[in-house]
């Protein structure tokens, strides 16, 4: 079991650790942190900042793909998710008011839920391809959430929603300490109980697992609640850091950064085991990689091109065929078995 | 036989000194293997014997590291099965490999359609895959879906395509699993039209009495080495099991008799279902099971039995009917209620139904036991290690390592790993849907022991079997089922094989005086 | 005892069902001309001059784009893939058209030049998800990837066109009576006719619906696979490069930022048009449909005057309910077996 899951972070930390070390190297002020006004500062504590979202919808994503579906919603339930907060929070005659905002993360986080149930509710009931169930709301989502926000962009000047996403705590961000915890008790909860091998059961053979008596549906279903939620506290967060709900730009394309995010960290996308400790690695690599184009003066629009080769390497490694080839580099030329004579049998 | 023993039968195949070695495992050693023209061959051995092996190397899947094969007399190497297709050789699977999105003349054609101008022309394709079609006796409708077929037509459109493509050598792997009595009349009155035609037929199947009914030639493999070439007609049929094994079989006579003892039915039965059904699946049905009794169900494909047994455990939803357990109604709508009330289903599609494939068979032996625990309550690891160690001995399951994944076990063990996660969960009625299928004759004792053990301890089992031997071998009482119905009762002791085969076929008309 | 299932069954019956059995896949796509017409009549009853000869032309000329992409994108479809890269590609390729323009490359090098571009995306695509293994999903996601980047690499703010050729593409108007169609129209059409005789009259068509319909037979039965699934999605490609060439003549400029989120109109298009995203059935007229049922949407809404957002959600619910029935239907045919 050891050589097992030394295999499947190996590499994914491997890379992460190589690609700190090219950074370091090229800029050794990469990984200089110091201490202002009570909060740390540097490069990589920026990482772990803005790494928040990600962390978050790569977290649901991953608990997704393992039960054999995907999720294409999560950055329109993200969008969502602001436009409700921050319309309560603009609607209302005290912004600064922590009652407010906590009304306003609580229904927004409601609402990323119920959401998140309704993927769920396509894709364990009624047996819809999750591609397809999550689909829709990727296809309809954005356009609800300019609807909350009447077409434009809504802003607020909130302080309490501002320490959400800007905010320090004992010297780390605030952000990187809520992603943090819910990693946390999210991999507790999977691990301690029987909830994680009850989940790869159901990603490995769905109809086996039912057979054997484990409420599949119920699994699966809350699956998708879960990827729902945590994108809509994603979406909280991205919205608290900008002040403001851009329905087109909040979460655009962060499927496919999770999506990527989940397989750099050694799941596979057939569903089955999966690694929550790989995810955050695949997360933190992505944000690492992102500073680093950044820092090559390369603008960030045209950091796509980087993710793409990446995606390819990553697919490359992975992939079967590219096994074989390399056995049959390595290994010497077979020696052909003498043939045997076949044995006589008295009749 | 026929008018081909008076010709010399020309070969048309020959596979000589054939070796194929896989890491760690010597799969084939220096096999020779002939295919004659207008002859049937069947190709027999246990699972492990090298019989697929034998075949994908004839078919092109896997690359030969020694020996030779020989197709019309010229040396072949085959790196693909497009390779193999082009030497004249075609292969119909199991699993019908055909495309059931398209017609069935489109199937036939698939790839070689007629075309005017470029353009395919679809009124050729129909025509042509009708005459194709016609040739075999067949009269199915090119326009028509092939998905609305059963398996039996597909089977036969796929034979038909092999012919489109002029093959000179037919290989059949597992043709009958899913056919009923008659379907397989017809498919073997399509395989001895071609062997007339001068095809070379390679029948493979386990089904001992259709291999004697339809082929002329016997060739036996026994781990991976070839036993012996033979005429059916000069091989008696315990002398090939006893050349596929390479042990006599009398060990498994002494279970019947631990089969033939009393059971007490005065007290309440353990289960009673009472016109149990499902529309379009199964007429309803009744079936009811005492304390440490043996039930099994007896019928051809296609009766009803598999259809029974889920709606019993929940499995599938009936219509109609209700169940008793322990004497209480007993709602049973998924397999959550039938686990509760303690009784467990170990289903014939064991790979897609039973075994979860990427876990250990350590946590495939728990998770019956942790599904019912639920998510929350997690088994201690030691008891877990405890409970699989257990079983893994009183199974011997192979190899006997829990963290082995459970997909790289034989087929064998596989059932063993199920078997065990079933009674892990200590159940009072066990159900167990074509335990022994497809698995090698060692491994099926050990079960059929099992279950007999199991029962004489208080157990109640309900078993079925295609193999009626087995059947009649283990269960004190047999319901017989045809046409998904359930047509009768008989008390196994009083019956022999051939009483039942009468039973089964002539009960539900008048039956001879 | 022998019940052989190929005696044909009673004449009435049999024609029946076998003539439901036959049309069984054409359903979804009559659902959607169904809806079509649906649609023109409310619309029309709504608004007493929405089914013009200048709207309708009209639907044509704006929707040119989307037509192009949806054949490409039922081709990959219908193999069981999917192509989540062609509204970047179509972007890259539009606004690599601009720059080659505006610095001074004639429109007869430029616009092949930028639509091979598009069929290379496609070929690494289709490389990667043929020959190594790669779901379609991710490989096309690294396909969106890079266009989407390479689209900014070429420039980072739109260019215009004041390339003749292309603007005659944009500006031209074929008339016949209060109809009419451009260049790019009849481009479009054009590209749905090859792709509907593609489909239904040759053998690499028909390798795509076996390999949608059973991939592992379509092998086993001689097909070539590799080269028919690395070519959709080389056809995809080329779709997508034209599709940039098409708005890019509609808008009179290339634009890095089109395209966020085309792909899944042409996804919406090809399914509701009565493509199984599940792969093996399919029809490019459906898919035109389809696109027509998008487009007609849209107008409806521009007419209402309500905000663009809606078409979206409408398109998304419409999508809903062509799933679920669509789901609805093989939950019944397969309970029935």
């Amino acid at each position: 079991m050891k050589t097992l899951v030394r295999h499947r972070l190996f590499w994914p930390t491997a890379a992460l650790v190589g690609l700190i070390a090219i950074n370091a190297i090229a800029r050794p002020a990469f990984i200089k942190i110091t201490i202002r006004d009570g909060e740390l500062y540097g490069a990589l504590i920026d990482i772990l900042r803005n790494s928040a979202p990600l962390m978050l919808v790569a977290l649901g994503m991953t608990l997704v793909i393992a039960t054999r579906g995907i999720d294409l919603s999560v950055g329109a339930i993200m969008a969502v998710s602001g436009a409700v907060a921050l319309q309560i929070i603009a609607g209302s005659d005290e912004p600064n008011n922590i009652g407010v905002v906590a009304v306003a993360v609580g229904v927004a986080m409601l609402v990323s839920l119920v959401l998140g149930a309704w993927n769920g509710l396509l894709v364990s009931v009624m047996g819809i391809q999750p591609i397809i169930a999550t689909l829709v709301l990727m296809f309809a989502g954005r356009g609800v959430a300019l609807l909350i926000t009447g077409g434009k962009i809504t802003t607020v000047n909130s302080s309490p929603y501002k320490v959400i996403a800007t905010g320090f705590f004992l010297l780390l961000p605030v952000a990187f300490l809520i992603a943090m915890a819910i990693v946390a008790i999210v991999a507790f909860v999977e691990r301690r109980s029987a909830l994680g091998v009850l989940t790869e059961a159901v990603g490995i053979n769905p109809e086996a697992s039912r057979l054997a008596g484990v409420r599949s549906r119920g699994i699966i279903w809350g699956a998708y609640i879960v990827s729902g939620l945590l994108s809509g506290i994603a979406g909280i967060i991205y919205t608290s850091n900008i002040s403001a709900a851009d329905a087109n730009a909040a979460g655009l394309f962060i499927e496919l950064y999770a999506i990527l995010a989940v397989v750099l960290g050694g799941n596979s996308l057939m569903g089955g085991k999966f690694s929550i400790a790989g995810t955050v690695v695949g997360v933190l690599f992505i944000q690492t990689l992102d500073s680093t184009i950044l820092f090559l003066g390369v603008s960030p629009a045209q950091s796509p091109v980087f993710f793409a080769l990446v995606v390819v390497v990553v697919v490359l490694i992975q992939s079967p065929r590219l096994h074989r080839l390399a056995r049959r580099v390595s290994q010497s030329r077979r020696a052909p078995q003498a043939a045997s004579t076949p044995e006589e049998v008295a009749a | 036989m026929t008018d081909n023993a008076d010709n010399a039968a020309q070969a048309i195949v020959e596979m000589r000194g054939i070796t194929i070695q896989f890491p760690g495992v010597l799969a084939l050693d220096g096999v020779d293997f002939t295919l004659r023209a207008g002859e049937v061959h069947s190709l027999m051995g246990e699972n492990g014997a090298g019989k697929s092996t034998l075949i994908k190397a004839l078919t092109g899947v896997y690359a030969i590291n020694a020996g030779t094969i020989a197709v019309n007399g010229a040396t072949r190497e085959f790196h693909s099965t497009a390779d193999a297709q082009a030497a004249g050789i075609s292969t119909v699977y199991q699993e019908v490999n055909l495309c059931t999105n398209l017609t069935v003349g489109e199937n036939v054609m698939l790839g070689h359609e007629p075309r005017t101008a470029g353009r395919i022309n679809w009124g050729a394709v129909h025509r042509e895959a009708a005459r194709h079609l016609s040739e075999l006796g067949l009269s199915v409708d090119p326009h028509s879906m092939l998905a609305s077929h059963s398996i039996a037509i597909q089977q036969l459109v796929a034979i038909s395509r092999a012919m489109v493509l002029d093959a000179r050598v037919l290989i059949l792997d597992e043709p009958t699993s899913s056919l009923d009595r008659g379907e397989v009349e017809q498919l073997f009155g399509v395989i001895r039209a071609l062997r007339d035609k001068g095809v070379a037929i390679l029948f493979v199947s386990h089904f001992l009495d259709q291999v004697y009914e339809i082929a002329d030639r016997i060739t036996v493999l026994r781990n991976g080495r070839l036993v012996g070439e033979y005429l059916a007609a000069d091989l008696p049929r315990d002398q090939l099991v006893t050349k596929m094994i390479g042990r006599a079989l009398d060990d498994l006579a002494s279970l019947s008799q631990t089969a033939d003892r009393a059971v007490d039915r005065s007290g309440i039965p353990v289960l009673t279902a009472s016109g149990l059904g499902r529309k379009g699946t199964l007429e309803p049905a009744d079936i009811d099971i005492y304390p440490g009794e043996v039930v099994g169900l007896a019928g051809l494909l296609g009766s009803g039995r598999t259809e029974l047994v889920r709606l019993l455990y929940g499995a599938d939803r009936p219509d109609t009917g209700h169940v008793e357990i322990q004497g209480s109604a007993a709602k049973i709508a998924s397999p959550r209620h039938a686990i509760d009330r303690r009784v467990a289903f170990s289903s014939e599609d064991r790979r897609g139904e039973g075994i979860v494939g990427d876990l250990t068979v350590a946590e495939n032996i728990v998770l019956g036991i942790q599904a019912r625990k639920g998510w929350l309550h997690k088994l201690r690891r030691a008891e877990q290690d405890a409970i699989v160690a257990d079983y893994m001995s009183a199974l011997d399951v192979r190899p006997a390592n829990p963290a082995a994944l459970a997909r790289n076990l034989s087929g064998g063990n596989q059932q063993k790993v199920l078997l065990a996660r079933w009674l892990a969960t200590a159940p009072e009625l066990l159900i167990l849907d074509e335990p022994t299928r497809g698995i090698d004759v060692g491994a099926k004792a050990d079960i059929q022991r099992k279950v007999a053990e199991l029962s004489q301890q208080g157990l109640s089992v309900i078993f079925i079997s295609s193999e009626l031997e087995e059947v009649l071998r283990l269960a004190q009482r047999i319901v017989v089922m045809r046409d998904r119905k359930r047509i009768g009762e008989v008390d196994a002791g009083a019956m022999d094989l051939d009483a039942l085969v009468e039973y089964i076929a002539n009960e539900g008309k008048e039956s001879a005086a | 005892m022998t019940a052989v299932d190929t005696v044909p069954r009673p004449a009435k019956v049999g024609s029946f069902r076998s003539f439901m059995s036959r049309r069984a896949s054409l359903m979804p796509t009559f659902a959607a001309v169904a809806i079509l017409i649906l649609i023109f009549i409310g619309a029309q009853m709504e608004f007493g001059n929405f089914i013009t000869p200048r709207n309708i032309s009209s639907l044509l000329l704006d929707n040119a784009y989307l037509l192009i992409l949806a054949v490409g994108m039922t081709f990959v479809i219908i193999t069981s893939g999917i192509d989540l890269s062609v509204g970047s590609v179509m972007a890259f390729t539009g606004i690599w058209l601009a720059k080659l323009l505006a610095g001074g490359t004639s429109a007869i090098i430029a616009i092949p030049a930028i639509v091979l571009g598009g069929a290379v995306i496609g070929l690494l695509i289709g490389v990667l998800i043929q020959y190594f293994d790669v779901q379609p999903f991710i490989a096309s996601l690294a396909g969106l990837f890079l266009a989407r980047g390479l689209a900014f690499v070429v420039s980072l703010q739109s260019i215009r066109v004041e390339n003749k050729a292309v603007l005659w593409l944009q500006s031209t108007r074929w008339h016949l009576g209060s109809w009419y169609i451009t260049p790019t129209g009849i481009l479009a059409l054009l590209v749905v006719a090859v792709g509907a005789f593609v489909m239904q009259y040759t053998r690499f068509g028909r390798t795509i619906y076996a390999i949608g319909g059973n991939e592992q037979s379509a092998r086993l039965m001689g097909l070539n696979i590799a080269r028919t699934k690395v070519l959709v999605y080389v056809i995809s490609g080329t779709c997508a490069g034209l599709a940039g060439l098409v708005l890019t003549a509609y808008s009179g400029a290339g634009y890095p930022r089109n395209g966020i989120g085309t792909e899944l109109d042409a996804i919406a298009a090809v399914v509701i048009g009565g493509t199984l995203l599940t792969g093996g059935t399919g029809y490019v007229l459906g898919s035109m449909v389809g696109v027509f049922v998008f487009g007609t949407i849209n107008t409806v809404i521009s007419f209402m005057g309500a905000e663009q957002s809606w078409t979206r959600i409408i398109v998304g619910v419409l999508l809903l309910v062509f799933i679920v029935v669509q789901r609805a239907i093989v939950a019944r045919a397969e309970r029935r077996r």
